[in-house]
């Protein structure tokens, strides 16, 4: 099968599986899956990486230098903001579970 | 035995694998971002899944070819880590909207700029060949797309750090529409002239970059800080299927399939969000996102002449101590202010007198979906105490007090019974129907949509003058106090 054909399919198929994983988020989690998903979009960093060598000229290592800049923003910030929302979520004791005490009574009975 | 090993570190097969493994560590990653318990976790695997990536693609055979290479890799990545690392960990949890605005744009941007260079190289490698020109097309639609996305979320960006103002600025009647029109026609002409074989860098740079820059400073101007949430949501999206464009014009796998599982999530959130404001998503990219301004002069003329009434922090305090359910409902107006933490103590104090008191969380109060839901985990709110809309809004006739921190449109009754309203449908916190309704507000003006609230005017309502978090804080003092 002809390449393009694959990468179109491989497309078709991925955005099925973007729908699928992602359709049942809570209401909660909407912002930090905003910011965690704009991360992964940070891939067009490999756009650049993968020209870099074949740059002819500084307009086209100047114009990819910036893309990979901007690529890199978006990947790191984009990662780090979403791990410094999540903490937050995450560093509260949860209040619906009783697990705690579970774990708690057999160490207090030994 | 080195150089043995290197060698098969550069076979295409190992750096394909290693594309594999990537993209499905970021599909894993993101499944787990959907429960709060999996999600750190789940973040940190899409992120282990793009360095897995970016080191592949650094191993290929080839890439550093010529000298200057890694030295520009090298900038642009420390270039973007020294702008993208302190901008991460110094951001406020207020600021954030902006920030991932911000961070979707550079996106867009890289996106633009590197169709521009692939174009470039359309033309020196063999141009014109049919495999350049299949290519062409999704290079061209990533330019587009990934400028209007750079553009729109600056904007955006500009709008929310109140860099510009947050009310709609457009062309009156249907120019807005007509202008919009025009310029995608432009963008996409060009790209048929493009595809039809012209060489022309000129071509490509004003009648791609520049109209789809147009297009998307046109796009986000028109509206109004209200709808932003769908504006960054619709951005994420549109940014994510730029890059999947570019991954299919370099044939490389991971780049379709990240882009594309954004594309996907970003069109549900989109739709969500729409959804939650009653309103479609094809309305609203069609109207040029122009639904809610023509509002303000029917919801002004309704309530005008009608007073308000005032109050003080002291008889807040009293009307609340002595409740039995109290209910906050808190909007943009808390984020500004900085209000998260107040809030949290003024609740201690009441818990702490007997007082039942629970958050009403309208899907999109603040300017993200979740937005009040970030800010007041950040204050140590914990998690049963907040509600979401449909479990809270039959628990309102049993409330006996409301208490509204900058939240307005969400809490709108003209959503309900005024079907002249721009946001008659809209679902709201119906906050109304608690004995007694408290707002606290900054002055009189409009919310973000720019439409006078009913509730202001309802008898059982009183304002708070001033700043939300200086409010609080006096409520709470005197509550103790009492």
């Amino acid at each position: 099968m002809d390449s393009l054909v694959i990468d179109i399919a491989v497309l078709v198929l991925a955005g099925f599986v973007g729908f699928a994983v992602i359709s049942k988020v809570p209401n909660t989690l909407h912002t930090p899956l905003m910011s965690g998903t704009n991360a992964i979009h940070g891939i067009v960093v490999l756009g650049g990486l993968l020209l870099m060598s074949e740059a002819n000229g500084i307009l086209e290592q100047i114009v990819l230098v910036i893309a990979v800049a901007f690529g890199t923003i978006n990947v790191v910030g984009g990662f780090l903001v979403t791990d410094r929302m999540l903490g937050m979520f995450k560093s509260k004791p949860d209040p619906v579970t009783a697990e705690p005490d579970d774990a708690k009574d057999p160490e207090a009975a030994a | 035995m080195l150089a043995a090993g290197t060698i098969f570190l550069q076979t295409t097969n190992f750096i394909d694998a290693c594309y594999i493994v990537a993209f499905g560590l970021m599909i894993y990653g993101m499944s787990g971002l959907t429960g709060p318990r999996t999600a750190v976790r789940g973040n940190q695997t899409a992120a282990v899944g793009m360095a897995v990536a970016v080191i592949a693609t650094l191993l290929r055979k080839g890439e550093f070819h010529g000298s200057a290479t890694v030295w520009l890799i090298v900038a642009g990545v420390v270039i973007g880590a020294v702008i993208g690392v302190p901008a991460a960990r110094n951001v406020k949890m207020t600021a954030m909207p902006q920030m991932v605005a911000l961070f979707n744009g550079v996106g867009g941007g890289a996106v633009a700029l590197i169709a521009w260079v692939e174009y470039r190289h359309a033309f020196t490698h063999g141009g014109g060949s049919p495999w350049a020109l299949r290519v062409m097309i999704f290079e061209l639609f990533g330019a587009i797309v990934g400028s209007i996305s750079f553009w729109g979320s600056g904007i955006a960006f500009g709008k929310l750090q109140e860099i510009l103002p947050g009310r709609p600025i457009k062309l009156p009647g249907r120019a807005q529409s007509v202008l919009n029109l025009v310029l995608l026609v432009a963008a996409v002409g060009s790209a048929v002239v493009l595809c039809a074989g012209t060489h022309s860098q000129l071509l490509f740079i004003v009648g791609i970059l520049v109209v789809a820059a147009a297009l998307g400073n046109m796009l986000v101007l028109p509206i109004g800080g209200a709808d932003m949430p769908v504006v960054i949501s619709l951005l994420n999206a549109f940014t994510g299927l730029s890059a999947a464009a570019t991954g299919v014009a370099l044939s490389n796998p991971v780049m379709i399939v990240a882009g594309m599982i954004v594309g996907a999530s970003g069109t549900i959130l989109t739709d969500q969000m729409a959804k939650a404001m009653n309103r479609s998503v094809p309305a609203i990219v069609a109207g040029g996102f122009g639904g809610a301004v023509a509002a303000p002069a029917a919801g002004a003329g309704q309530t005008e002449g009608q007073t308000v009434r005032s109050t003080s922090a002291a008889d807040v305090a009293i009307q609340l101590s002595y409740a039995r359910q109290v209910v906050v409902a808190p909007g943009y107006g808390m984020a500004v202010a900085q209000a998260q933490h107040a809030v949290r103590e003024l609740e201690r104090a009441l818990e702490a007198k007997g007082v039942e008191v629970k958050y009403a969380i309208h899907p999109v109060a603040g300017r993200m979906p979740g937005h009040m839901n970030v800010l007041l985990a950040e204050a140590d709110v914990p998690y049963d105490l907040l509600r979401e809309m449909d479990d809270i809004n039959p628990e309102f006739s049993r409330t006996d007090v409301t208490l509204v921190i900058g939240a307005n449109d969400v809490t709108n009754p003209a959503a309900n019974n005024e079907p002249g309203s721009p946001i008659y449908g809209m679902p709201i916190l119906e906050v109304d129907r608690s004995a007694a309704v408290i707002v606290l507000k900054r002055s009189m003006a409009s919310g973000f949509a720019g439409i006078d609230n009913p509730l202001f005017y309802d008898p059982k309502t009183s304002l708070l003058f001033g700043d939300a978090k200086a409010s609080v804080s006096e409520i709470t003092s005197e509550v103790q106090a009492l």
